[in-house]
């Protein structure tokens, strides 16, 4: 085990990774796809040729919740129709994890922008023409539940326990207890979601925009009532997915292959605007989360923890993104006594799913906050009082798992302190006064490596293939999709490494479900940590039986590691994940106290993913997944407007970050080779995000005198509402 | 009607009406696909094409106003020689992610060094301030253009 820092190199002008003391594995290669997307020849959904095909557009509800009464449709002219739930062969339904969303509106429209039907025909601008205006859809108002606090229809719910949190109450000095709020949060890759299908030879083959080829065939097969053979799914180059091309291109999917059925023949392409993204595609779930904190001596002895997200109107991914928000809800902390429950109610808006983190920034926003504000009332100093808690090695999880791997949080964060100065800054900064204010903050946070609980041995199975050719190159089949994170690179460097091959004899393409076996979906930081150790271990198995000239196939399937302890689903007990990556972020700002916009001075941060196959890769996952979670607790905010539509649908109105609304992100990676993923390699997908906007708060926390914050975004709006106000307390 | 342009250096003449949009007329009719659509309401970037020596959104610009002027594709771009030097500079520090943002980034540069070949940090930000990335968080990209303005000493 060994820790250098990358920080300084990172500064200089010429970079030579060269000379820095690293692993083979870890040293930059030029990306895979670099060229191509370099010089705009890359091939997106949106790329492809359009002579012969035809263009859907839907006619979307307009209504929260309402029963249809009649649709009327006039005589379409020559080459155009129209699709709708009647058009579906199989079951009316998307299949994601339950299967309670309709490809098309059935009898109810369940939120504003349901899609109703689809006009399909040759020219874009008629079909679209028709769709706004000749199409009429008269409506039966039902009772709309447009808020979280309104609702009470519950799609999914789960509690667990851990010692007794009771008798921890009972015997408690103190109980400190605070009520959190996180809003929506727009995924916003650059490349709306599209998709091309065409029906031919009782075959119909869909590529375009998507994470997971798999999930889009099975939920394809299933609306169609096919046979998984007749159904062939194919990646195209992908700008951007960030959880939101996990669950959205199923169903979009599903809707454009039933209308390829209709076409006869000619491929039909939906590509979304941008304004019919933002308001109808999934986001990351609003949620409000109670905690209750029993403190005994001076420490936490106990957490009564109470989470309500925000589904939407259909479960999507619920279940399994509150699962991990959970599980994640008492942080990185070692509390012998929880209990923790959480629910997901179901509203008439847009359906929200997955985002990078997955359920768990929600958790570790409130857990971090609540222990910031408990080491306040204790006067002590945040982050000793939240480092004392930590857990270590060999440690229980929440779910009463263990961590069985080294946990680096006290060196992360000494490293942080120091190229942040943050003891000096927050002396400094303590009770500015002026007009303009700064502050300091950092937050502390760890994510769960692959897929949540016994996923990957129960329900993922994930097997990968190399196929050797006779000339000597070797094909990586395997279904995760490169959608900017680096995915084919590393899988390439990994087998090239593996078999002591040149790069350029290890061959990588988009996946195709024709020629790649199931290894799972590209979501959960599992790609490396789980498929890359799939494909090292089936490399080695083929260097090792090498035939000059041959041609070979080599297959590998998982197995869960021996030292997990099982988890079970319905106790929420055992290893709800084999390894877990660590991350530390401080955040500084200034704000000004006359108009309330503040700027974010600097931002450090150190992070554990295990050996980083690829530095450059790794960086750029991190440098990107802070500035989302920045985005997310001071810019991404959509208002509700009392109808449970969607105004802000632009990138004018939903304000993501650009590059001169930061400074210079400083990262250093904290290497510590973990024992799952190949060459020692965990998760780092979703890890940069998840406790940055904690960073935020407590930055601003420190700017605003004390002034205790319980609610992201936090806006300018929210800085002038806050200093209308007395600071509560005392402030370390 | 008839405009005629220069279009990556070839005159071009289009027949069409002069309020279509330039984006589309460069995706669909020239098949200049480098040139993406993130919004078509000029506020990503994605679209930029070089009109006369100045960096554009191509969602927000007719044809009718292209008429007598120059325009560069990344298409355009890539045949020359600063183009190389900013395609080695992005690659080393891996700056392209999902490359949706990428073409148009690679044109910012180009306009921001044109005018400006040794920028500062702050500089750069605000050069591409315009273009949207969701992916890399900017600062790979950053790095990316203060490597070209070394490398590329004299291009510019
Ligand atoms: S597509 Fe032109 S600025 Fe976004
Ligand atoms: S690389 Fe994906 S938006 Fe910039």
């Amino acid at each position: 085990m060994f820790a250098y820092s990358l920080y300084c190199e990172r500064q200089n002008k010429r970079i030579d990774w060269w000379m820095i003391d690293m692993k083979e594995i870890s040293r930059p290669v030029i990306k895979e796809d670099h060229s191509s997307k370099f010089d705009g020849s890359a091939v997106y959904v949106g790329d492809w040729p359009t002579d012969g095909m035809l263009f859907g557009y839907f006619v979307r509800s307009t209504r929260a919740h309402a029963r249809i009464r009649s649709i009327s449709a006039p005589n379409l002219r020559e080459g155009y129709f129209t699709v709708d739930h009647r058009d579906v062969p199989g079951q009316n339904c998307v299949h994601i994890i339950l299967d309670d969303m309709p490809v098309f509106a059935g009898d109810t429209v369940e939120y504003i922008g349901e899609p109703i039907l689809m006009v399909v025909g040759p020219d874009e601008c008629v079909v679209r023409r028709i769709a706004a205006s000749e199409i009429a859809v008269e409506y039966d108002d039902l009772p709309a539940v447009l808020n979280i606090n309104d609702s009470v229809e519950e799609l999914c719910a789960y509690r667990f326990d851990k010692g007794d949190a009771d008798s921890a109450f009972k015997h408690a000095d103190m109980v400190f207890e605070e009520r959190f709020e996180t809003g929506p949060q727009e995924q916003a890759y650059l490349e709306t979601q599209g998709i091309i299908a065409e029906f031919r030879d009782g075959r119909v083959t869909l590529h375009g925009s998507m994470q997971c080829p798999y999930y889009v065939h099975e939920a394809v097969a299933r609306a169609l009532n096919f046979e998984p053979e007749r159904v062939r799914v194919v990646q195209d180059v992908t700008g951007g997915g960030f959880g939101g091309k996990e669950d959205y291109p199923s169903i979009l999917a599903c809707q454009v292959s039933v209308a390829a059925i209709k076409a006869g023949g000619k491929p039909v392409r939906v590509i979304l605007s941008r304004r019919e993204d933002m308001s109808v595609t999934t986001k990351r779930h609003p949620s409000i989360s109670r905690y209750r904190v029993s403190v005994k001596d001076g420490r936490v002895t106990g957490m009564d923890i109470d989470v309500v997200f925000d589904g939407g109107a259909y479960t999507t991914l619920s279940p399994a993104v509150l699962q991990r928000g959970l599980i994640a809800a008492s942080a990185v902390y070692d509390i012998p006594n929880l209990k923790v429950r959480g629910r997901v109610v179901r509203t008439n808006t847009p359906p929200n799913g997955a985002f990078r983190g997955f359920g768990a920034p929600q958790t570790i926003f409130a857990a971090e906050m609540i222990m910031s504000h408990i080491a306040r009332s204790l006067w002590e100093e945040p982050t000793a009082f939240k480092l004392r808690h930590a857990v270590s090695q060999g440690d229980k999880t929440s779910t009463g798992g263990r961590f069985h791997f080294p946990v680096p949080i006290s060196e992360m964060m000494r490293d942080v302190s120091v190229m942040s100065q943050y003891h000096k800054k927050r002396d400094l900064y303590e009770n500015g006064c002026g007009r303009f204010r700064r502050g300091i903050g950092m937050s502390m946070w760890l994510h769960g490596v692959g897929f949540t609980g016994s996923g990957e041995r129960d329900i993922i199975k994930a097997r990968v293939c190399l196929h050797k050719y006779p000339d000597g190159r070797v094909e990586v089949l395997a279904s995760n999709t490169d959608i900017g994170q680096g995915v084919k690179t590393a899988f390439r460097k990994i087998a090239a490494n593996e078999l002591l091959l040149p790069q350029d004899m290890i061959i990588i393409q988009a996946p195709d479900t024709d020629r790649v076996p199931d290894s799972g979906p590209t979501v959960a930081s599992r790609s490396v940590a789980i498929v890359g150790e799939l494909i090292r271990s089936a490399s080695r198995r083929l260097r090792e039986d090498w035939r000059d000239g041959a041609d070979q196939v080599v297959e590998e399937q998982y197995a869960e590691p021996d030292f997990i302890i099982p988890f079970s689903l319905d106790k929420f007990s055992g290893d709800a994940y084999p390894a877990y990556s660590w991350g530390v972020c401080a955040v500084e700002l200034q704000v000004d106290s006359l108009t309330g916009v503040s700027e974010v001075v600097g931002v450090w941060a150190s992070f554990d993913v295990g050996t980083p196959i690829d530095i450059n890769i790794v960086m750029g996952q991190m440098e990107g997944g802070i500035l989302q979670g920045l985005g997310y607790a001071f810019m991404e905010r959509i208002p509700p407007d009392g109808h449970g539509r969607i105004l802000n649908d632009n990138f004018a109105d939903y304000a993501i970050p650009t590059a001169s609304d930061v400074p210079n992100i400083q990262v250093k990676i904290h290497e510590m080779e973990s024992s799952v993923g190949p060459y020692g390699a965990k998760g780092a997908g979703e890890l940069p995000l998840v406790g940055v906007p904690a960073a935020y708060i407590e930055a601003m926390e420190h700017a605003l005198g004390g002034r205790r914050i319980n609610h992201i975004p936090f806006g300018a709006s929210d800085v002038l509402d806050a200093l209308s106000k007395a600071p509560q307390m005392e402030v370390m | 009607m008839l405009i005629r342009f220069t279009l990556n250096g070839e005159d071009t003449v289009y027949e069409g009406s002069a309020s279509d949009r330039l984006l589309d007329v460069l995706r669909n009719k020239y098949r200049l696909c480098g040139v993406k659509c993130g919004c078509g309401e000029g506020e990503c970037g994605a679209c930029c094409v070089i009109l006369d020596g100045r960096l554009a959104n191509s969602c927000l610009a007719a044809m009718g106003r292209v008429e007598g002027l120059d325009v560069v594709t990344i298409e355009g771009y890539r045949t020359t020689e600063r183009f190389k030097v900013l395609d080695r500079a992005f690659a080393s520090v891996a700056a392209v992610q999902c490359g949706y943002c990428t073409p148009g980034i690679v044109l910012a540069s180009e306009c921001l060094l044109a005018v400006n070949p040794h920028p500062t940090r702050e500089e750069i930000r605000l050069g591409i301030s315009g273009n949207l990335c969701r992916c890399t968080g900017y600062n790979a990209i950053v790095r990316a253009i203060e490597i070209a303005a070394w490398e590329g000493d004299g291009l510019w």
